[in-house]
């Protein structure tokens, strides 16, 4: 009883984090307070107040709006980012897991060393074949999820692959491929759930990273990351701008922590 | 015996097939670097005869197994945009990046392993209650806002160090060491959360072993039975995840770097991206391979040292 009273206590305090960073950033899309591009020399680093409720960047940029809408770049990028890892990832994870031999051995040698590497030092290499710029930083964050949900996908489908519903099934004439998209696959949802959450608060990290490194988005889009690194040149002069963005960062990441902790 | 050097052997093949992949990427990259050192309104035959200087004009596989070769030996060829050795580029600024990484894992293990034994050995009391919930936080906080916020805390409110102030080891040992205390943190602070959550976990999964009540039963007090028996079974997940954590270690000093304004691996490893030098960029991932590698193989012998009922085949 009392487990169960915590448990809805960590998935509405999840829930009101994210509401609180998401549904501006959504709203984000198609209007902010002040246009995050707008410069106002006369505003530069200017303090929180009535007008700008978080003040305004080095170029007097409002941050309130800027923040809207760099969240909802990275937003969108760890959405593009695991559908693309996960996808891939399920599919190579069927495959192997389903009829293992060579190839798979082959596979899964080069996925060990992909997931011993660190997943942003993947992206880091990624990104310097591909380029910089928000599509080619979904692209390569995709790419270097793909290893943890193939392997994930991989135990999964080897443990269900021998059980008796899947053997019923063969007998009644599935194929191969109904079998693993039909009859396994909804099996797997559980686990795969609780590691899109996860890969979704990877996403964001990563993405945060990349362009806090100069090398992820490029201006004149604004990703938290982004605006992070410029933040903190002039966080002496208004700690402000540093706080209000890496805090939006942490509650994002602590309200999927939150939600998939009970999930999972 | 046998085990250790069939897994150092695994390694060794893990690590060629890592580098054949690394350089045909790099090297199946568009452009080329001669026209790029030399300019676009360079002659054909001065390209020609700076790609054969290079070696870029042999096969692929040629070019690989002459840079494994040399690898093998230490060189990693020369750097496009200085023109200088790789190998002495990386030499220079490697103590610094690997301080970085020692200093971070020791704070790693001084803070998340007393809080998480206590907070297991305390569970259910209020201060268990207060761990677990900075814990959650600190857990979701990136390592580079993490060093911002350090940054923030020591450098202008109490003034203990200077933002930006790096002093090499060479001219100032103490304000060398006394500077890096704070890059280290700020890397081991995420980590040691996650240290402590899975030290914590396992621990409390542990007390409800039937050898845990066998133990009791047999009339041991409740801190022989906490430290002598749990904890060492607690600790065969965690010693796994430090040593993943070693990884994740190197991903965030390069972060830090940046952060802190440290001249280390990490601010070489990002202008040579930004200038498409490659030859800087293969041997310092290399680097973070034969690391990983290492660290992997490391984890797996302890791990067996630690609990001798890991299988041969595992």
């Amino acid at each position: 009883m009392k487990k169960q009273k915590k448990m809805n206590f960590n998935i509405i305090l999840g829930c009101i984090l994210l509401a609180i960073t998401l549904i501006p950033a959504l709203i984000g899309l198609v209007w902010t307070p002040y246009d995050p591009q707008k410069m106002d020399s006369s505003l530069k680093l200017a303090g929180s107040g009535i007008r700008h409720i978080f003040g305004c960047d080095n170029f007097g940029r409002d941050i309130f709006s800027r923040i809207m809408s760099g969240s909802g770049i990275t937003v969108m990028i760890a959405v593009g980012t695991v559908a693309l890892g996960s996808i891939l990832g399920t599919v190579i994870g069927a495959f192997t897991g389903y009829f293992g031999g060579l190839i798979d051995e082959a596979l899964m040698r080069i996925n060990d060393v992909a997931l011993a590497f660190p997943s942003l030092l993947l992206a880091l290499v990624m990104v310097s074949l591909l380029g910089t710029g928000k599509y080619q930083v979904m692209l390569a964050l995709g790419i270097a999820f793909i290893p943890s949900y193939a392997r994930i996908v991989r135990s999964e489908y080897i443990r269900i692959k021998n059980l008796d519903f899947v053997k019923a099934a063969r007998l009644a004439g599935a194929g191969d491929l109904r079998i693993m998209f039909v009859h396994i696959l909804p099996n797997t949802k559980t686990v795969l759930l609780s590691s899109v959450m996860i890969g979704f608060n990877n996403a964001i990290l990563a993405e945060a990273g990349l362009s806090f490194l100069g090398i992820g988005v490029q201006p004149p889009d604004a990703s938290l990351g982004r605006m992070l690194s410029e933040a903190q040149s002039y966080m002496f002069v208004n700690p402000g701008y540093v706080l209000f963005t890496g805090a939006t960062i942490v509650m994002i990441i602590l309200g999927f922590s939150l939600i998939s902790k009970e999930i999972g | 015996m046998r085990y250790v050097f069939k897994k150092i052997l695994s390694s060794i093949i893990t690590l060629f097939i890592v580098s054949l992949l690394v350089f045909v990427a790099f090297a199946l990259i568009p452009g080329d670097p001669a026209l790029s050192r030399l300019g676009t309104n360079a002659t054909e035959s001065a390209l020609a005869s700076l790609r054969h200087q290079m070696g870029l004009d042999k096969p692929l596989m040629v070019r690989y197994f002459i840079w494994l070769g040399s690898a093998l030996r230490g060189d990693f060829g020369t750097s496009y945009s200085y023109s200088m050795s790789v190998t002495s580029m990386i030499a220079d600024k490697l103590p610094i990046t690997v301080t970085l990484m020692i200093y971070s894992l020791l704070l790693m293990i001084v803070i998340s392993v007393p809080l998480g034994v206590y907070a297991s050995y305390k569970e259910g009391t209020l201060i268990d209650r207060i761990i677990q919930i900075i814990n959650q936080i600190v857990m979701a906080i990136p390592p580079f806002f993490s060093g911002i916020l350090i940054t923030l805390f020591f450098g202008m409110i109490l003034r203990i160090f200077t933002p930006g102030g790096f002093v090499s080891i060479s001219k100032n040992a103490v304000g060398f060491f006394g500077f890096m205390f704070f890059p280290s943190l700020a890397i081991a602070l995420p980590k040691s959360a996650m240290v402590l959550n899975l030290l914590y976990s396992s621990l409390n999964g542990e007390k409800k072993k039937d050898y845990v009540r066998t133990a009791y039963s047999r009339g041991n007090r409740s801190k022989t039975v906490f430290f002598g028996h749990m904890l060492k079974n607690a600790s065969i997940p965690t010693i796994t995840f430090l040593g993943m954590a070693l990884a994740d270690i190197i991903a965030g000093s390069i972060i830090i770097e940046q952060v802190f304004g440290i001249p280390g691996l990490g601010r070489i490893l990002l202008t040579s991206i930004q200038n498409r030098d490659y030859p800087v960029v293969i041997a310092i991932i290399m680097l973070v391979a034969v690391v990983v590698i290492i660290c992997n193989l490391a984890v797996d012998i302890i791990y067996r040292i630690v609990d001798p009922r890991v299988e041969e085949n595992t």
